[in-house]
């Protein structure tokens, strides 16, 4: 144990270009993923909260419910329709980048949806009224409602960058793990460990978390810096 | 509004770029072609040798999606490949049977060894594999499988049919289905201290031995043939038939082959290029 700690340090000591180039990609898919998913997600979490429609519940239940979808099982139906045998498969994008962003935007859409509706809820239990009584339609009620809630909703997109940078079965069906094009941090950790290297997939292991700790401390100096310019 | 309206719109406009730009540093070749392959030609490390030297050769970069030899099969009849490069014989001419591909090519063989604890509980060293399966299933002493349809766990279960024994029958807890890759079979085997059918490079390249080492090798029935087809555009019109076929001509020509017997871990050769082979 003490040996492969030791090696784990010399390992990360002498990260190369290619881990760099790994990085790289995994923040470039799980960033682009998480970016779509805030510009679906965040309006329609924000308009299942504010507007009244039949079967509400049922929506709310069903997005609530989809925060836990298993990424392995994304991935495969998304290998499935991506696949050339499948419904999308002219578009070529199976073993690509882009079938990897496709994946995790499918799923952080349902995390970041649930947890914008419930910020948006409890905004709108003190202003619904008000808003109400200058006869705001939906759109504009939720518009409005989003930015009253902003500095809330940064957290619930960090937890959806958590998930998608963390999670290896849907890039792993869908990217393939090929090396150099589609091979993730998470990935690379789990065919290293395959591989019995285990000092550098503890290496890869510490790089990734660094990677999260560094961006949602970067997320937490903007939002604190934007609630006493903007607050 | 304005804050809104300015992070919405740099944020979109950070998605398009970033979803746009490729990774930087990398040269794109003008044509890459998809290999279905197996996880233990990946993981031994002989694809970083090979495929540079081809697409240097030729231009044509080859992106490899390693797979247990059934899925990767899978994956090609799927058309999510352009190139199968595998090994299980049989499976290989079924598939070129039912028109995936016109034509196998055989490329190179390694050998499978039988990988046990040093102290050799079932007294299995320096046996013919039959030999050794028969005394592991006799001593009900640990055994990984891969279970997993790939090449390697179809070898196994023609060892245990040539060893005359039922699997079925004699198999109990000691007969552990993981279900997963060579790495990971291996890592198993390693914790448990247990007994398991591995392909050479694999098991070269692996550096969480424990007590694990080669007990039984060098049986003419190890040897474990690779073989290499273009998917049949026929099938799948999208087929980068010509970069494929171009790569199957590589590898089976005098610098693939080379390529392939100059690729060593620890001064060991360990695939022995055989392109004249049936």
């Amino acid at each position: 144990m003490l040996q492969t700690l030791e090696e784990t340090f010399q390992r990360i000591a002498a990260l190369d270009p290619e881990v760099v180039a790994i990085a790289g990609l995994s923040l470039r898919v799980s960033l682009s993923a998480v970016g779509l998913g805030t510009l679906i997600g965040v309006p329609l979490g924000a308009l299942v909260a504010v507007a009244a429609f039949p079967g509400r519940k049922l929506v709310v239940g069903c997005l609530n419910a989809a925060m836990g979808l298993p990424p392995v099982v994304i991935g495969l139906v998304l290998y499935l329709i991506l696949s050339r045998s499948g419904p999308l498969g002219s578009l070529g994008l199976l073993f690509t980048p882009g079938a990897m962003i496709a994946a995790q935007t499918v799923l952080v859409i349902p995390l970041i949806a649930a947890l914008a509706r419930q910020i948006v809820a409890d905004a709108e239990e003190h202003l619904g009224e008000q808003l109400r009584s200058f006869g705001l339609g939906p759109v504009r009620r939720a518009a409005i409602l989003i930015y009253d809630t902003r500095f809330s909703l940064v957290t619930a997109i960090l937890a959806a960058f958590g998930r998608a940078i963390s999670e290896i079965g849907a890039v792993l069906v869908v990217g393939g793990n090929i090396d150099g094009h589609t091979r993730t941090m998470t990935t690379a950790i789990s065919l290293e460990t395959q591989k019995g290297d285990l000092p550098l997939a503890l290496a890869l292991g510490l790089v990734l978390i660094a990677i999260v700790l560094a961006v949602s401390a970067t997320a937490s100096l903007l939002r604190s810096y934007a609630m006493r310019a903007y607050g | 509004m304005d804050l809104l309206r300015r992070s919405l719109l740099s944020l979109g406009l950070f998605v398009a770029v970033s979803g746009l730009s490729t990774v930087p540093g990398v040269a794109e070749p003008a044509e890459t072609i998809t290999v279905a392959s197996t996880t233990s030609t990946e993981q031994s490390g002989l694809f970083k040798e090979l495929l540079p030297a081809f697409t240097q050769a030729s231009g044509i970069g080859v992106k490899v999606v390693a797979l247990g030899t059934g899925q990767a099969l899978d994956a090609a009849r799927r058309g999510d490949a352009d190139v199968a490069l595998v090994h299980d014989t049989a499976a290989e001419e079924k598939f070129v049977g039912e028109g995936w591909s016109t034509k196998r090519y055989p490329v190179m063989y390694n050998d499978f060894v039988i990988v046990g604890p040093k102290d050799d509980p079932a007294g299995a060293a320096g046996a013919s594999v039959v030999e050794a399966l028969r005394k592991i299933a006799a001593a009900k002493a640990p055994f990984v499988s891969r279970g997993d349809r790939s090449g390697t766990h179809s070898a196994e279960l023609r060892y245990w049919k040539e060893a005359g024994l039922d699997l079925g029958a004699v198999r109990g807890d000691w007969y552990k289905d993981v279900g997963q890759g060579m790495g990971p079979a291996l890592n198993t085997a390693s914790a448990a201290n247990a007994y398991l059918l591995s392909d050479r490079g694999t098991w070269l390249s692996f550096k969480n031995r424990g007590d694990l080492k080669i007990l039984v090798e060098g049986d003419k029935r190890l040897f474990n043939q690779y073989g290499v087809m273009v998917v049949n555009p026929d099938k799948h019109p999208h087929v980068k038939a010509k970069a494929a076929q171009a790569f199957v001509d590589w590898l089976v020509s005098g610098p693939g082959q080379a390529a392939i017997a100059g690729y060593r871990i620890g001064g060991e050769q360990l695939f022995f290029p055989n392109a004249d082979a049936r």
